[in-house]
């Protein structure tokens, strides 16, 4: 098993009065892709939320690099080197493509080569470069909010669910996007409800339910482990075949 | 056909002179009723007496625009209620006429460039006494209250009550007269070959406090629109959460357009001083009624809306006094009820209500 870059242990959240995570264990090994699985209302995107410090932690431990980040405030731990791709994007709808990617590389100016790789990885970004980010198609609108969280060298990658709602042929593209950063040995830590796009891409796998992770192991295994994965995710043959 | 039925995503051009005038008045609602307060005035007045007014006009919705432009900041981006603002207005009047006071030997000269020693720091004082009393109540008194209308409303006129009882312990609860430097005094005369306009006397003040706020506000929509500071700005309107995800602390851009803001209301409140020649601690409370009615009329949140929304609050304060002065206090919130009626959001709305 490779180095360990960020693990949760025994993290509790809360979103207002409501007790959301029970105690999660994860961990995700560096330079890996590794998939958050679970059913809806699960926990997955609070996980992740919790991870980036915009939720309120009420017991437990995170740890990235081996330092405790639990707890801080979210611009720090957005410059220790996670970026976060939320479900929902966030993608600023009044600026134009161009000024989302100027905020994005925290830093200063963004770096030419980066910026012809990314542009290559999602080629409508250039076309629409100069237009408000509003006006972009849904899966235009993902490859940007992908493009914002690889435009500065990261070490951790959080996204949330970026096939959702997305025609086939896009999520394809996707699909090949992070085939390309897998290559890099950028780790990755990705919340997905598709299957098929999870066992493309997984390496390795944790499921959740109800607050908790309740299984983890190699993506490989969950994925030629039919009983497995309809005890964990209620899935049917025909559901990923 | 209302302009509202022009839809922006027609798959055609408008075509023809009526369906493009449809589009002009939908695309541009500022510079529409702009022109059309003008031209109005302009049928109604000799053309003489309409140059003078709108200068004058020009003017005050300059020094208005300084006044409003940091409350509408505040509104759009960290979704604050300040209405201590007048506040800040009363108090930068007072750090202006101070100096000025202060500087009078330099003020009386007949000289420009002497006025200007004690111009320059009249102003900067006013900025940064407002600009610091910002930082205090930001601290204070906004922070417990981010995110609740109701209290901010509350507590923030406290502490605009606070602040000027506090202006009348300092200065006296007296008018104070200003003294207005000697090479802004009197009047420039347009040169006689002019048509219409020639020979027109134009007070010097006004035509400082004209080129002064188009100056600021020139500067003002360079930083949000080109500069990095302006784009988390207009990326804070939209999303304050997306904004720290992104890695930037929301809080010190709070903080930092507080201060801002404060500073620009002091900044317009010393021209005001200076303008009217004698001020009170209560002049940000009634100006506060153009101010409000300026973020509102221009879309909150917006710096152009609300330059447009200052130039015809004081176009139209100027025209309705010359021709009914009775109807002249009426006339600014008159001009509000009608643009609202017109667009509920304002002319130019940034943020979604």
């Amino acid at each position: 098993m490779s180095e360990t870059l960020l693990s949760l242990d025994q993290v509790c959240a809360d979103i207002d009065q409501y007790h959301i995570l029970h105690g999660v264990d994860l961990v995700v090994p560096k330079g890996e892709l590794t998939m958050l699985l679970g059913r809806n209302g699960a926990g997955k995107s609070t996980t992740l939320r919790t991870i980036m410090g915009l939720t309120t932690v009420t017991g437990g431990d995170i740890r990235f690099h081996d330092q405790s980040i639990t707890g801080q405030s979210t611009p720090r731990i957005v410059r220790r080197g996670i970026a976060f791709v939320p479900e929902n994007m966030g993608i600023f709808s009044l600026l134009t493509v161009r000024e989302n990617m100027i905020l994005a590389a925290v830093s200063g100016a963004m770096d030419p080569a980066r910026l012809d790789w990314i542009v290559d990885l999602f080629p409508p970004l250039k076309r629409f470069w100069d237009k408000p980010a509003g006006n972009l198609s849904g899966g235009q609108k993902q490859m940007l909010a992908i493009a914002r969280a690889i435009i500065e060298p990261r070490e951790l990658l959080l996204i949330d669910e970026p096939t959702k709602g997305l025609a086939p042929a896009i999520i394809d593209d996707l699909a090949d996007a992070f085939e390309q950063l897998k290559s890099q040995q950028v780790t990755i830590l990705l919340v997905e409800q598709n299957f098929n796009f999870s066992r493309r891409l997984g390496q390795s796998a944790a499921v959740m339910n109800d607050g908790r992770v309740v299984w983890s192991g190699s993506m490989a295994t969950l994925a030629h482990d039919d009983d497995l994965q309809h005890q964990l995710l209620g899935l049917g043959m025909g559901e990923h075949q | 056909m209302a302009a509202d039925d022009v839809r922006i995503d027609e798959p055609t051009g408008p075509t023809g002179a009526i369906a493009r005038f449809n589009a002009f008045r939908h695309d541009k609602p500022h510079i529409f009723i702009l022109l059309t307060m003008m031209l109005a005035a302009l049928a109604l007045m000799e053309p003489r007496v309409w140059v003078v007014l709108t200068i004058s006009g020009l003017a005050m919705g300059a020094m208005v625009f300084l006044m409003a432009s940091g409350m509408t900041l505040t509104f759009g981006l960290m979704n604050v209620l300040n209405l201590a603002h007048g506040a800040f207005i009363s108090l930068g009047a007072f750090a202006g006429a101070s100096v000025l006071i202060w500087l009078s030997a330099q003020a009386d000269q007949p000289s420009l460039w002497v006025n200007l020693v004690a111009i320059a720091p009249a102003f900067g004082f006013a900025l940064l006494v407002a600009g610091l009393l910002g930082l205090v109540f930001e601290r204070l008194i906004i922070r417990p209250v981010y995110g609740d209308h109701l209290k901010q409303i509350l507590v923030t006129v406290g502490g605009s009550i606070i602040i000027m009882e506090l202006i009348q312990v300092v200065w006296g609860s007296n008018e104070l007269p200003v003294p207005r430097p000697d090479a802004l005094k009197g009047a420039v005369f347009l040169p006689e070959w002019l048509p219409i306009a020639g020979g027109i006397a134009l007070e010097k003040y006004r035509l400082i406090a004209v080129v002064l706020g188009l100056a600021i506000y020139a500067l003002l929509s360079w930083i949000i629109e080109r500069t990095r500071v302006g784009i988390l700005i207009r990326a804070g309107v939209e999303s304050r959460e997306m904004v720290e995800i992104q890695g930037y602390r929301i809080r010190l851009l709070f903080l930092g357009v507080f201060i801002a803001g404060s500073a620009l209301a002091g900044l317009g409140g010393a021209m005001w001083a200076m303008y009217r020649e004698i001020i009170t601690a209560h002049m940000g409370d009634e100006l506060m009624i153009s101010v409000i009615v300026v973020i509102i009329l221009g879309g909150l949140g917006s710096i152009k809306g609300c330059f447009y929304g200052s130039v015809l609050v004081g176009l139209v304060n100027l025209y309705v006094g010359y021709l009914e002065p009775r109807l002249a206090a009426v006339a600014t919130v008159a001009l509000m009820v009608a643009v609202l009626m017109w667009r509920p959001q304002g002319l130019i709305p940034v943020i979604k209500l």
